[in-house]
């Protein structure tokens, strides 16, 4: 048997459809899931694994941002920093000083511009896919703002996720390893044949592709003299051929005179690759509670086959009935980017204020732009605690109704129409029909007793996203 | 006294699970409240040991806050700001060390035998970045993947203690509870998670506050708990949201409670009025996390008055309030505070009369615990690191001995190595 055998198409329906756009995206409309359900299975995981830019939601533009905030200094002006130095001239030191400081203040603005902008294309996006994998990819090559300063090398990186979201692994693999943000994050700049430098190497197998016990010490000093002199200039990648070590290296039993982009190939040719990224793709997409050997190395096998393309990965995984089994159904907690996100997609409430949005998105602990560590976001049980389950419910109430520690006065003054988004469930018991369309469970009868005793339309919305089940997906 | 102290405990139990109105209908949410709420110490550890851990953020200057006044090369390095030593408040005269002028509070400290000092406390290669640095003082580590080390301590009480079963119980939620937007680095564990909140009205649902009816509805949003065996997204959801709405009732319940000193209204001062709230109030909590932030000094920083003086004399005001709410209340027995700064600054100054990040820099322990004066020896303004002191006590020696001595935990497992123990406590 098949570990990812096909589910029966007449079984997809509007939980299944609810289900799909929950992983895939965040969330639907109820006029969406309707759509799905009635374009049927296999169109409707074509329609979100199209990637065509031509139809919907347009591209980024290159000069979305501006990238001429943080700049170097010209010849000159390093000829007069180093004399500064050398003559201890505090005063010129300290223009320099300012001049840096201005500069960190006006790209931290842009930094924050940044984190609401990719929400609103989370938000608006026709391609909900693409954004879910960005966000993916950005969990697993996770680069913080706080080392690298720099927003617009975040804004590139961002880019070079989305372009290859479901794109092929390889290319992504390739493309980190010249990236200003990485090279700056795990501090490869500084890796010189002198003077190597190990953190990108060991995290390129460790967090990026092989995963621990794939590689030895060894590797990782050899990798890392092939990654020496890969550095950037502005805002590009730069080889600095005088720092590269040119001489033989030995990595994972392969030996030759490796660059950087020779280590990214030994690397892709270990199976363990696709079976790394196709368990981490499984608790993203399936579940965050237990991984089915099984399935994960199907994915593999595919991954493999099709030379590191995701397309044919996912588009098999949701097809599957595994996909919509109770092995998948509710087994993962809503990121808090899923949980804001997901409650504007699906309810449809007015987005209110941005700024809050990002705000609120930090203290749930998903701070875009900043995971904690190379290792990015723990997720699953790490997102909740006292604190964060309380942040989370009153997100909510700053959704439904501009209420709640999240609010100012002005937000309580922009309206969700509840009645409006009654009526889009088009169903005789909008009690069922709500609780259906929000949760992913079914609700006890003490709770579904209270939800129906709920004076209001707005007060029952409240409930029903104040329930631990709602934090699910 | 300690008698004393554990029959209060048994009776909070008791308050607490009155507190949880909604209790009365979930037979088994009152058995998990308990577990929640018990002492979550291993075996002879002494329950009613309090740390409180202060960070000043930004780098402290250190050398303007415990001042060489009997070295030239002080006065020499920091011409606009350098504080002259008749208006320090002087701490050891053979040494030539005095506190800040806006430090009295602090002295007055010192003077009952509260205050012991640290001198020269950083690490080994210390990093310039402040979040870098931070996170170094955070996990105690310069590996940049471990969690953190207070978490890590709640972690390893956890496996040792006899509740450690299938059902993720881990210390009790109120084990850490850190003052903030966010919890810190330093108390997150591998499994545990402490509680924050910066005003304990946020650890509530905003819906409650609608209407009576919508209150009360919501008691009836969490369901049953589940059976210990249902290791479910939705089962551990549902534990925690029981778990939050005992701990949060307990937390604001303790902080409803004003305290008798009076506090300075600045941030610090308001977070340990509530630390002291909660220290009163016997709630489980093992340690508690507070923050004082602006010592960023790039420029102006001033000597005996100025920007620096002022960010000193808030400190220090808060945490003499402390101490004198935790003496008449008979709890400063069993709270020690430590206080930490990610780095100290340059020796030099700058144009600016400012001072640039630096390296090593003093810590402050307080408490009648700690053993008082000024505990080590002043590094040399001379012999310098490219422009900083080098450290002479590396701060994870601090650490082991709060963790050993007084949390009574195994230090060396916590801290993942093994740490000449500081001698800054006098009893353990």
């Amino acid at each position: 048997m098949a570990p990812l055998r096909p589910l029966d198409p007449e079984r997809f329906g509007p939980r299944e459809a609810k289900h799909l756009l929950l992983r895939a995206g965040f969330g639907g409309s109820p006029a969406q899931l309707r759509q799905l359900v009635n374009w049927g299975l296999a169109a409707s995981v074509e329609r979100l694994l199209d990637m065509d830019g031509a139809h919907g939601t347009p591209p980024p533009r290159a000069d979305e941002f501006a990238s001429d905030i943080i700049t170097a200094l010209d010849e000159a002006g390093r000829m007069q920093l180093r004399e500064a130095r050398r003559n201890q001239n505090e005063d010129a030191l300290d223009r320099f000083r300012m001049r840096r400081q201005q500069m960190q203040r006006q790209d931290r603005q842009q930094i924050k511009l940044m984190q609401q902008w990719w929400l609103t294309r989370m938000i608006e996006t026709t391609r909900p896919l693409e954004e879910k994998m960005t966000l993916f990819w950005h969990g697993h090559f996770a680069t913080s703002y706080r080392t690298t300063e720099n927003s617009y090398h975040m804004f590139l990186q961002n880019q070079l996720f989305r372009t290859h979201a479901l794109g092929r692994f390889s290319t992504l693999l390739a493309g980190i390893v010249h990236d200003p943000a990485m090279l700056r994050y795990l501090n490869n700049h500084q890796n010189r044949k002198q003077d190597p430098n190990e953190n990108l190497a060991r995290e390129l197998m460790e967090l990026f592709s092989l995963g621990d016990g794939h590689y030895s010490e060894r590797d990782i000093q050899e990798g890392a003299r092939a990654l020496t002199g890969y550095s950037f200039e502005g805002d590009s990648f730069a080889f600095n051929a005088q720092a590269h070590d040119s001489g033989h290296k030995k990595i994972l039993g392969r030996g030759g005179p490796f660059d950087g982009d020779d280590f990214v190939r030994v690397i892709l040719e270990q199976p363990a690759c696709a079976e790394f990224i196709c368990r981490k793709l499984y608790r993203f997409f399936v579940s965050g509670v237990s991984e089915d050997g099984f399935v994960t190395a199907q994915m593999a096998r595919t991954l493999r086959s099709s030379q590191y393309a995701l397309q044919p990965v996912l588009r098999e995984l949701f097809l599957s009935e595994h996909f919509y089994s109770d092995a998948a159904v509710a087994q993962r907690i809503k990121s808090p980017v899923e949980l804001v996100v997901g409650a504007i997609r699906s309810l449809e409430t007015p987005v209110r204020d941005l700024g809050v949005l990002a705000d609120a998105i930090e203290v749930m602990g998903q701070d875009l732009f900043y995971p904690p560590n190379v290792a990015g976001w723990p997720g699953e049980r790490a997102w909740i605690n006292t604190s964060t389950l309380y942040a989370r419910q009153n997100i909510l109430t700053f959704l439904l109704a501009g209420i709640g520690p999240f609010a100012k006065p002005r937000h309580a003054r922009m309206r969700f129409d509840t009645q409006a988004y009654a009526n889009r469930l088009q169903h005789n018991v909008v009690d069922d029909a709500m609780l259906d369309h929000l949760l992913s469970l079914d609700p006890d009868p003490a709770q579904r007793q209270a939800i129906g005793e709920a004076r209001s339309l707005q007060d029952k919305l409240l409930l029903i996203t104040a329930m631990p089940a709602y934090q699910l997906c | 006294m300690h008698e004393t102290r554990a029959w209060t405990r048994r009776r909070f139990l008791q308050d607490g699970l009155v507190l949880a109105s909604a209790a009365a209908t979930l037979p088994l949410f009152l058995q998990r409240s308990a577990f929640a709420l018990a002492p979550s110490g291993a075996p002879g550890t002494p329950d009613e040991r309090v740390l409180v851990v202060v960070q000043l953020s930004g780098g402290n200057d250190g050398l303007n806050t415990v001042i060489p006044f009997g070295q030239n090369a002080y006065y020499n390095a920091r011409r606009g700001i350098a504080i002259a030593q008749s208006e320090t408040h002087v701490l050891d005269r053979q040494h030539g060390i005095g506190l800040h002028p806006a430090m009295g509070d602090l002295k007055s400290l010192y003077d009952d035998g509260l205050l012991g000092i640290v001198q020269g406390v950083g690490y080994p290669n210390p990093d310039r970045s402040h979040f870098t640095s931070m996170d170094v003082w955070h996990t105690a580590s310069t590996e940049s993947r471990r969690a953190g080390w207070l978490g890590r301590y709640f972690d390893a009480q956890c496996a040792g203690s006899p509740r450690n079963d299938a059902t993720q119980l881990v210390a009790s939620p109120l084990s850490g509870v850190a003052l903030g937007r966010r919890a810190p680095l330093a108390m997150e564990g591998k499994q545990y998670q402490p509680i924050a909140f910066e005003d304990p009205r946020l650890l509530a649902w905003a819906g409650g506050a609608q209407n009576a009816d919508l209150a009360d509805a919501y008691g009836h949003m969490l369901p049953q708990a589940p059976a210990s065996d249902d290791e479910s997204p939705d089962a551990f959801l549902t534990r925690t949201a029981l778990d939050a709405q005992v701990s949060s009732e307990a937390i604001r319940a303790a902080v409803a409670n004003r305290p008798g000193a009076s506090y300075p209204r600045s941030p610090l001062g308001q977070q340990l009025a509530m630390v002291a709230s909660m220290v009163h109030a016997e709630l489980p909590t093992r340690v508690y996390y507070v923050s004082m932030s602006g010592f960023d000094t790039h420029a102006a920083q001033g000597g005996a008055a100025g920007q620096h003086a002022n960010l000193l004399r808030r400190f220090a005001e808060a945490i003499r309030a402390f101490y004198s709410d935790l003496r008449a209340m008979g709890q400063d027995g069993r709270v020690l505070t430590m206080v930490f700064s990610e780095f100290g600054r340059r020796v030099a100054q700058n144009a600016s009369n400012g001072t640039d990040h630096g390296a090593a820099a003093p810590m402050f322990l307080l408490g009648p615990m700690v053993r008082a004066g000024v505990l080590s020896e002043h590094p040399s303004l001379t012999d310098l690191d490219d422009g900083d002191l080098k450290f002479r006590v590396d701060f994870r020696s601090v650490y082991a001995t709060v963790l050993d001595t007084w949390l009574k935990a195994d230090a060396n497992a916590v801290l993942g190595q093994r740490f000449v123990r500081a001698q800054v406590l006098r009893r353990g």
